[in-house]
């Protein structure tokens, strides 16, 4: 069975580590949130300025002056600090936030990535994925294996305009974990019950093997 | 004697002095901390041709997607714009243009701006349509772009509160891009909350020094929330 939206995040959330400052994208990637371990510490970033997002507010401490990057109201955390756009984009462009999930349209064997524009259609604009994924040094891209027609989002080439060049290494799909390196996608670990034939299949780019896949637990 | 009094009277004052072709840069991250009266004041004005530089373009009848019906601007530099159907509608058109730019990269533009800093290296946008036509240059065996610095005729910010010499303090996340953008204007015009006397803030809490505004105004807010997520209480 491929894995829903949330086992995608519940197996991205194993991956925080105590400690770790974290910025989590619009969609499955905000679902990680929900997951984090309890004998762990982590801290949100959210790029609109505020390091220590908490949880939606109730309807007593709803605050207009308190939104995250995907202009939701939020609460802040214990600890929590606020800063200006160009001092948020100085810790993600700085290398100082420790993981970055984010979401794409397309990730190819080279570590690019496409997930902002696809031509012809309405444009919306990169907001801070482009410099998440430049600025970041660990970052997970959480998509589909492919497209509702069946065509791999796993490519040699990224067919669509890139938001970053060669700077993804690590993927969850719903099918399988996959690392990116030497110009290859590495199979690290496959969703319960998918079969290696099926993910061999659905990704186009060069797909390395091991003997041993380990199927990932829930 | 007006000394480094900032305070001006009528949203008319505060705006007097725009004329059709200056560039804005405005402060606020969608409609958080967006100074929405000046906003509303442009659109009064009627001032047309404008280059607008703002994260985002408002939605359909709030904040820039104000300007947009009259055809007041002419081109926005801004990270996203997806909340509005009048801005599709001229994007797709051809009458509005659009320059899309990371948002890392337009926040720094207003910092470079605003300190003097004519552009600068950055890897954010290396191999992607933002490189286009962009000088690169390798550092240390990595690929950086450059990226000019905006400066803009007029900036418009929203702070929470204010002294009369217009030293700032901005409220929780409707900081964003406001104090970059008080810096990068000709004029800085800045609309808040509450005026209060030299002497009442805290120096080490100003964020940002009235060296940078210009003008500044009172003015009450209806802060609109874009997306109102709440939780049941003890959830």
């Amino acid at each position: 069975m491929a894995l829903s939206r949330d086992q995608i995040a519940q197996r991205v959330a194993r991956e925080l580590q105590d400690g770790y400052y974290v910025n989590l994208g619009i969609g499955i990637p905000t679902l990680v949130a929900n997951y984090v371990p309890d004998d762990i510490a982590v801290m949100l970033q959210s790029e609109n300025g505020l390091l220590g997002m908490g949880q939606f507010p109730t309807e007593a401490e709803l605050d207009a002056d308190l939104i995250n990057a995907g202009k939701q109201t939020v609460t802040m955390t214990t600890g929590a600090s606020i800063f200006d756009s160009a001092e948020s984009f100085a810790m993600i462009r700085g290398g100082h936030v420790d993981l970055t999930v984010l979401g794409a349209f397309e990730v190819d064997v080279n570590g690019n990535i496409a997930s902002y524009m696809i031509p012809g259609k309405l444009i919306k604009g990169m907001g801070g994925a482009m410099d998440l994924v430049a600025g970041a040094d660990n970052i997970i891209v959480t998509m589909t294996h492919a497209s509702k027609h069946g065509e791999s989002k796993l490519l040699t080439n990224c067919s669509l305009p890139l938001t970053g060049k060669g700077c993804i290494k690590k993927v969850l799909t719903d099918l399988a974990f996959i690392e990116i390196k030497s110009g290859k996608f590495h199979l690290l670990e496959r969703a319960p019950g998918v079969t290696l034939e099926e993910i061999i299949k659905l990704t186009e780019g060069e797909l390395v093997v091991p003997e041993n896949v380990p199927e990932m637990q829930f | 004697m007006a000394g480094f009094n900032k305070v001006v009277h009528s949203y008319q004052e505060a705006m007097a002095g725009l004329i059709d072709g200056m560039t804005i840069i405005s402060g606020g991250f969608g409609l958080c901390g967006i100074p929405e009266n000046l906003i509303a004041e442009i659109k009064r004005k009627g001032t047309k041709n404008l280059t607008l530089v703002s994260n985002n373009c408002g939605v359909d009848n709030f904040g820039l997607g104000l300007l947009l019906p009259d055809r007041q601007i002419k081109k926005i530099v801004a990270s996203y714009v997806g909340e509005n159907a009048e801005f599709e509608k001229q994007m797709m058109s051809g009458e509005l243009e659009v320059e899309l730019t990371p948002q890392g990269t337009l926040a720094e533009k207003m910092r470079a701006g605003g300190a003097g800093i004519p552009a600068f290296y950055t890897a954010t946008g290396v191999g992607t349509p933002v490189a286009i036509g962009k000088d690169e240059r390798q550092f240390h065996g990595r690929d950086y772009i450059l990226e000019e610095a905006i400066t803009g005729d007029f900036a418009i910010v929203k702070a929470w509160k204010a002294d009369r010499f217009g030293n700032l303090v901005f409220k929780k996340t409707a900081r964003n891009f406001n104090p970059m953008a008080a810096t990068a204007g000709k004029i800085t015009v800045a609309e808040v909350e509450e005026i209060v006397e030299p002497g009442e803030l805290d120096p080490d809490e100003i964020h940002t020094p009235g060296i940078y505004v210009n003008r500044l105004i009172q003015g009450t807010f209806e802060k609109r929330i874009e997306q109102r997520t709440t939780r049941t209480s003890g959830e």
